[in-house]
């Protein structure tokens, strides 16, 4: 296949100019539609079991190694492991099965950032706040959750970043969404439109950590940012 | 399942028996090209580390560029470099090569900046040049850094290699595919189980390595 390089990227711009390619119920947009929805369902699905769980274990401030357990675990186990083993139990395949792997692998990341958020709220800041007299609840509601949400929301962002990385691979077990380009290219050979999907996969998720990024940087107060370093989410992986 | 269907058990002895061959193809396979990926990454992560250090304005660009290439998902990266590298497993080493190069440059710089200034100034005192400086008392201060990081580097390498199906070479991932697509239940199951393995083992000889390379973080913890 070698000198063929430049053929290829040609045969990439060719598809991605082919204006047939975009419309209908497999085009790119229909696709990305379908890509997106997905990411939606799964990081809702991730955050609905995370978020509590990290609020309850960083209010609690225990349960530190069950959250470094669950993370490396999920660091080891291929993201292909889990598809191919709901594909052959009753889960089944398609994007139902890949929604909920991806909401598995978002999982971790929400979990550890909610609990360490929660974690590095100041004890002065909490001793304050009993001494006002705020029970447990208001506690959680009015003090702990506005100061640990920046963290928070880096690590609902980290998940959202490697969903949307990890629905491509959708495509290997009958599902949708973009990774389907990629698939269908390989299968018959079309490296031009399996390029072409590549790229607008990696486009589709810096465009996601792009925006996600910038809504983070326009949402969080002025105060909340000067003098913390802490707001770096937790490392994020590559879709494995 | 009906009662009419021949049995279809998560694990199998028969199985492993009768594919004996296959499955220690596919896991020396993994197993293989894992170790390739890393130690590549580090023979290319160290240099790059240095070069970043020594001139702080390259720091963020390379810094940067690694955040960004973990955006571009694993399944797209074999795609964009297949068409180029080919179907095989030098695509698959290539893109394992590159999101390993990430985590340990990250951390070998962060371990780097991390060494105490005063242990610096003291070795500066005691008429240390850079290379023996370096080699002899950052290197040494930034081992646990490292270590986490060649961890990280290594157990994400091994989950990678599955993706490596998609160009025909993903180990223990080629099994996990063929399984789904027959349906095979004990295939999945023991592949799956088989690459979980191979992370933990590559995990735990890290950890005793390191523990190894420093004798003296346990005397610290025993004090």
């Amino acid at each position: 296949m070698s000198g063929a390089g430049s053929g290829i990227i040609s045969d990439a711009i060719a598809w991605l100019n082919d204006p047939l390619n975009w419309t209908g119920p497999h085009g790119i947009g229909a696709l990305t539609v379908e890509h997106l929805g997905m990411s939606v369902g799964a990081v809702l699905l991730g955050a609905g079991f995370a978020l509590p769980l990290g609020l309850w274990l960083g209010h609690r401030r225990r349960g530190g190694q069950v959250t470094v357990l669950l993370s490396n675990v999920s660091r080891a186990m291929p993201t292909l492991a889990l598809l191919t083993l709901f594909a052959s139990s009753a889960i089944g395949f398609g994007n139902r099965a890949v929604v909920i792997a991806a909401a598995i692998f978002a999982v971790p990341p929400i979990l550890t950032n909610t609990f360490t958020g929660m974690l590095e709220v100041d004890a002065d800041v909490l001793d304050a706040a009993r001494g006002m007299g705020l029970g447990p609840w208001r506690m959680l509601w009015r003090v702990e959750v506005p100061l640990a949400l920046p963290v928070i929301a880096a690590g609902v962002r980290t998940a959202a970043v490697q969903v949307v990385a990890t629905v491509p691979l959708a495509a290997l077990v009958a599902g949708g969404g973009l990774g389907v380009i990629i698939n269908t290219g390989l299968a018959t050979q079309r490296y031009g439109q399996v390029l072409a999907g590549g790229v607008l996969v990696a486009v589709l998720s810096m465009s996601v950590e792009g925006i996600l990024a910038g809504t983070q940087r326009l949402v969080t107060p002025r105060f909340m940012t000067a003098g913390r370093t802490s707001r770096q989410p937790v490392a994020a992986l590559p879709a494995t | 399942m009906s009662a009419g269907q021949p049995p279809n058990p998560w694990l199998s002895w028969t199985y492993v028996e009768h594919n004996w061959g296959d499955i220690t193809t596919a896991l020396s396979r993994h197993t293989t090209l894992t170790i390739q990926a890393v130690l590549l990454a580090m023979a290319l992560a160290f240099p790059l580390a240095l070069l970043a250090r020594a001139r702080p304005r390259l720091a963020g660009p390379v810094l940067g560029l690694s955040g960004a290439l973990y955006t571009v998902p694993s399944l797209a990266l074999f795609a964009i470099l297949a068409p180029f590298t080919g179907i095989g497993r030098t695509t698959v080493l290539i893109g394992l090569v590159a999101y390993a190069l990430l985590v340990l440059v990250r951390n070998i710089l962060v371990g780097l900046q991390g060494v105490d200034p005063d242990v610096l100034d003291a070795a500066r005192g005691l008429g240390y040049g850079p290379t023996r400086m370096l080699l002899a008392v950052e290197l040494p201060n930034a081992l646990p850094t490292i270590v986490a990081g060649v961890r990280l580097a290594t157990v994400s390498t091994v989950a990678l290699v599955t993706v490596g199906v998609v160009v025909g070479y993903g180990g223990l991932g080629q099994l996990m595919f063929r399984g789904f697509r027959s349906g095979y239940r004990a295939e999945v199951m023991t592949s799956s189980l088989l690459c979980l393995a191979l992370a933990l083992v590559f995990d735990l000889a890290l950890v005793l390595l390191g523990r190894a390379l420093m004798p003296w973080a346990r005397r610290r913890v025993a004090a």
